[in-house]
């Protein structure tokens, strides 16, 4: 009876969960983006503060954040978003407000209200720490390229399937782009509800050619294995794919939706003070500038100087005028409604 | 082999049950034997490659597992893993079998009632239950622990220890309960002194069941478990909705495994039991 | 040892008064001691298991938010007698004022996606309200009807009041209504969703058309196999059963890793017939209904081989083998004496089989894509993505109820307590 008693003793405490005590859980994409960000934010911090940091996956959206926060048991501390969602979780309360007086000036001494682009301090819920696009990407040995969004929904022309991210961003603005409306009426037509029901009818035409994806991740995996011959992507995957795995992928930068994504904190997160103190030293200049692993822009210009010439074509920031802005405030208006109507439209 | 006196579509019968009986149990056992070989892998696909089909020693290796072992994730996964299926076998087992008990009493009141509750959670599908606990276990404030988790599969392990223990009881001979109260003992006594051997094997065996539920169960754990709580097909789940490698396949194989070890055990607990009878005391 | 002694104490005593009274009381006692054993388990359940589910369904109508977050203009709304007429000024000048709290405190997204779940098209109207009122100062205003209207014409008709007074009902039958691809109008009618947003019953009816196709595969499958196991010795049949019994011990997950392994476009199955020259490019099996119901069905097989085996391991054969020497032919003598005695095993099987599959919610998440999503994965669609909770639990209760009849059939037909592992 001892012997048991000690054996469950043992066990128990050789089994005990929680061993490693995370100090601050942060959740972001994962993928090759994750790894620069490992590499220039996570890494240094830890090493610089001595701090553990659990830093998870997740695939994007606000329905985790939303259910973390409503039903009061909030597990992350940090959490990379993108600004299409930024907007509308911070009028609903999910977000933390950051203090973003606290944010350190540039390395070359510039004020930091001065430092970042506009954009990424619009939302006083989040600091910027990318510039990055959706774009779609093809393999260089297809018969027929694609060369304009219209081609993706070009089925005779390029036969296939096409990978898109299950949501209605991005899709319902490719939607209308093929459909022939000009790139800065997108989202006033969008705003219309003749507007939506043309994009879900020119969805419609490639439905039954889509294959979906949750998270970005999977994007260069189906072009890689044949699961699709188009695929809509976060331009980093793609170039990350290109330079590391030297993959023969080709990207397509006509009807880009370039976006920013941000450092942000779930509302009554545990651990709010230490989450402001990782941001803070994940936004400075350095860590920005090494986000170019991945082809993504910084949000400070002091940062510029360290992006390497040869990125420079690959950033989003260099096709500005074969794309548009994602709209955070369409998005906040009509994310839920349209989420919907698009979760419909998808399982009918 | 065959009786002469078969007809001839008696004899095409005879191959015919033969043929789809084989069949079917490769259909069974198919999928898990690709699993393994699969696993040992060089390249990062789900594929078999050329130099697999070869046997080129070079094109397997057993990086997968190296990097299972090494990745602190699937060792935190693996450690929660067993911590909540042994947690929660230990409490599934201990009420199970003290309810099953008093359920095999012929005085047992609102019997088939509360039979069918006590098994009700084998039969409600588990993204209710998962809905259910997370809307509750929220609202009073659990959500997140690791007593959330060990209840919860708890909950869905009790029904197993119920079922075979009342097995085992069904033949159980209850006047030697009598018997034993009528010398003198009291309760307790009589169920660790002739209760408990008697069902030994059942209790066994549900616990078994209680831990393999525990161990494979994704559902609860999606609604319910915080980041540093995921276990191993929490792992596999998101690896294969996210980013498939064959670490995932190296895990399914180390999961192959262990349920081969269970099976085995559990049928040897059966064997073990049947051949001896099992109402004889040892 | 041996089964010896009576059963029932009565039997040694004399009817007595007083032997009686002893005789109930240890009767008492035995019923009171089973009952505190049972007890403990009891209680873990209903407080544990049965209590959430009760939240759940209490979840499924009452949902308090938009009365909890602008309380007083729903108080007033709630006195606004006719619907065809807009509401009072006083009705603007609360909502102005509750608008700009909310706003202050960031709960207008909150407010207006809430709105939009009972009114559609109105949310984002409340939204684009809510942050230009945050700039003004609302006790200078002198008309605050005016002032609602000039941001957006529809604070002019009543249409988006009625929305907002319905929201603020804190119980309502709206979400089992769009659970059944109803909607609940604001004006308290019931009306058919619009052809677009009917997703639910068609959902639900697939569920049901996968559920039974299932069953009758695995029974397809799975008879011959029970009936060959229970016909060869039994040191033979424990061998093969170890093909039945691992597949069942294996890891949910893991049978599902196996599955995507072998159906995806590069995988095994399509590796194969493509290095055989009969197809020429891959064939789309996976991420659809074929692979959900393939998947399913060989994950949920032994549910049906096991206790088909273990009622026709006791049939006897001498009952085959007599009416076929009373002239009947084997295949006769098998549909009409064999099957009937089988049919104990086969409904247990067959009920067990389609309940499990009818809830079933991993394998359609992981190989169902677009088209094998069945009534849980929506459920949970509810609950993780699109977070209408209330939805969700409307819609996983009737799924509940059509699982507890089924549960309730299966006790009349097989007794639950013969559940045989």
């Amino acid at each position: 009876m001892r012997k048991l008693k000690l054996g469950l003793l043992v066990a128990s405490s050789l089994l005990s969960a929680n061993i490693i005590a995370e100090e601050l859980t942060v959740v972001s994409f994962g993928g090759a983006y994750g790894a620069a960000q490992k590499k220039h934010m996570i890494d240094p911090y830890i090493k610089e503060s001595g701090k553990k940091i659990l830093f998870e996956d997740y695939s994007g959206g606000v329905a985790e954040l939303k259910a973390q926060v409503e039903s009061k048991n909030v597990k992350w501390d940090v959490l990379d978003i993108e600004y299409i969602d930024v907007e509308r979780a911070c009028s609903e309360g999910m977000l933390e407000v950051f203090p973003q007086d606290r944010l350190p000036k540039g390395d070359d001494g510039k004020a930091a209200k001065d430092d970042f682009i506009p954009a990424a301090l619009s939302s006083e819920c989040a600091v910027g720490n990318i510039v990055w696009s959706v774009i779609f990407a093809h393999k260089n040995n297809i018969k027929t390229k694609p060369k304009t969004v219209a081609d993706i929904f070009d089925t005779k022309k390029i036969p296939g399937k096409r990978a898109f991210r299950k949501r209605p961003q991005v899709n319902l603005e490719w939607a209308l782009m093929a459909d022939g409306v000009a790139l800065k009426d997108i989202y006033k037509v969008l705003g219309t509800e003749k507007g939506v029901k043309r994009a879900f009818a020119k969805l419609d035409t490639i439905k039954k050619d889509i294959v979906w994806f949750d998270s970005w991740s999977q994007a260069p995996q189906l072009l890689n294995d044949g699961g699709a011959v188009i695929v809509q992507s976060a331009n980093g995957r793609i170039y990350s794919a290109i330079q590391k795995d030297k993959s023969d992928f080709n990207i397509v930068w006509d009807g880009q939706i370039y976006d920013l994504d941000g450092w942000a904190i779930p509302k009554g997160s545990k651990n709010k003070e230490e989450a402001i103190k990782f941001i803070l030293a994940a936004t400075k200049t350095k860590p920005l500038a090494g986000m170019q692993d991945v082809a993504y822009g910084p949000t400070r210009k002091s940062s510029e100087s360290l992006i390497a010439e040869a990125v420079k074509p690959q950033l989003p920031s260099a096709h500005l005028d074969e794309g548009i802005k994602a709209s955070a405030e369409f998005w906040a208006d009509n994310g839920s409604e349209l989420g919907e109507k698009f979760a419909a439209w998808l399982i009918k | 082999m065959l009786p002469a006196y078969y007809s001839p579509i008696r004899r095409v019968w005879y191959y015919a049950l033969r043929g789809i009986v084989a069949l079917v149990l490769l259909f069974l056992i198919f999928p898990i034997l690709v699993t393994i070989p699969l696993s040992f892998n060089v390249e990062p696909f789900f594929t078999f490659t050329e130099g697999m089909l070869k046997l080129d020693p070079e094109a397997y290796s057993t990086k997968w597992y190296v990097e299972f072992f090494l990745d602190q994730k699937w060792n935190i996964a693996l450690k929660n893993s067993f911590y909540f299926a042994f947690m929660s076998t230990i409490l599934a087992t201990v009420l199970g079998t003290v309810a099953a008990v008093g359920l095999a009493s012929d005085r047992m009141p609102f019997k088939p009632l509360i039979t069918a509750i006590l098994i009700s959670p084998m039969i409600v599908p588990l993204v209710i239950i998962a809905a259910g606990m997370y809307f509750f276990y929220s609202a009073i404030d659990i959500v997140g622990s690791d007593i959330a988790i060990i209840f919860a599969h708890a909950i869905l392990g009790t029904p197993f220890v119920v079922i075979t223990v009342t097995a085992t009881l069904a033949g159980f001979d209850k006047s030697l309960l009598r018997a034993s109260s009528s010398l003198g003992a009291n309760p307790v006594t009589t169920f660790f002194h002739i209760t408990f051997p008697l069902i030994r094997p059942g209790v066994i065996s549900g616990a078994l069941f209680a831990f393999v539920t525990s161990f494979d169960e994704v559902v609860l754990i999606i609604f319910l478990a915080d980041p540093d709580q995921r276990t191993i097909p929490r792992q596999m789940f998101s690896g294969l909705r996210e980013q498939i490698n064959p670490t995932i396949l190296a895990a399914a194989s180390l999961l192959i495994l262990i349920s081969i070890l269970l099976l085995f055990s559990i049928e040897i607990l059966r064997r073990r039991s049947e051949s001896k009878g099992m109402f004889n005391n040892e | 040892m041996q089964n010896t002694t009576a059963n029932d104490p009565a039997n040694h005593l004399s009817l007595n008064a007083e032997h009686s009274l002893k005789y109930h009381q240890a009767i008492r006692r035995e019923k009171t001691k089973a009952l505190m054993l049972v007890l403990p388990l009891l209680f873990f359940l209903i407080v544990f298991f049965i209590t959430p589910i009760g939240y759940m369904l209490y979840r499924s109508f009452y949902n308090p938010t938009v009365a909890n977050l602008a309380p007083k203009t729903t108080e007033i709304l709630g006195h606004w007698q006719d619907l065809s007429k807009l509401p009072s000024e006083e009705s603007y000048k609360t909502l102005s004022y509750e608008l700009k709290q909310l706003q202050k405190t960031r709960l207008s997204g909150k407010f207006a996606e809430e709105v939009n779940r009972r009114l559609p098209r109105t949310g984002s109207v409340i939204k684009k309200t809510a942050r230009k009122i945050k700039k003004i100062e609302l006790d200078k205003v002198e008309n605050y009807q005016q002032l609602l209207l000039s941001i957006d014409e529809k604070w002019g008709k009543p249409e988006i009041w009625t929305g907002i007074r319905a929201a603020g009902d804190k119980f309502t039958i709206n979400y089992y209504a769009n659970a059944l691809d109803y909607k609940l109008e604001p004006s308290g009618k019931l009306v058919k969703q619009p052809e677009e947003m009917q997703v639910y019953l068609p959902i639900l009816q697939r569920t049901f058309m996968i559920a039974l196709i299932i069953t009758v595969l695995t029974f397809l499958l799975g008879y011959p196999v029970a009936y060959y196991l229970s016909l060869i010795p039994l040191k033979k049949a424990s061998v093969l059963l170890i093909f039945v019994l691992l597949p069942f011990w294996t890891s949910l997950l893991v049978r599902t890793t196996a599955w995507i392994a072998i159906l995806q476009s590069n995988g095994v199955v399509n590796q194969t017939l493509l290095s055989l020259h009969i197809i020429d490019k891959p064939l789309d099996i996976i991420y659809n209904q074929f692979s959900t119901v393939l998947a399913m069905t060989h994950i949920l097989l032994p549910f049906m081989i096991l206790p088909l085996y273990s009622v026709m391991k006791g049939i006897d054969p001498s009952y085959v083998r007599a009416s076929q020497s009373l002239g009947a032919n084997p295949f006769k003598a098998f549909i009409q004496v064999y099957f009937p005695l089988s049919l104990p095993g086969l409904s247990a099987g067959a009920l067990l089989v389609f309940i499990i599959a009818i809830g079933y919610y991993i394998t359609p998440a992981l190989l169902g894509g677009v088209d094998g999503q069945l009534i849980s994965n929506l459920v949970a669609h509810h609950m993780r993505s699109t977070n209408n909770w209330e939805l969700a639990a409307a819609l996983g209760s009737v799924l509940l109820i059509l699982i507890i009849a089924l549960y309730w059939i299966y006790d009349r037909l097989v007794g639950a307590s013969n559940i045989k592992l």
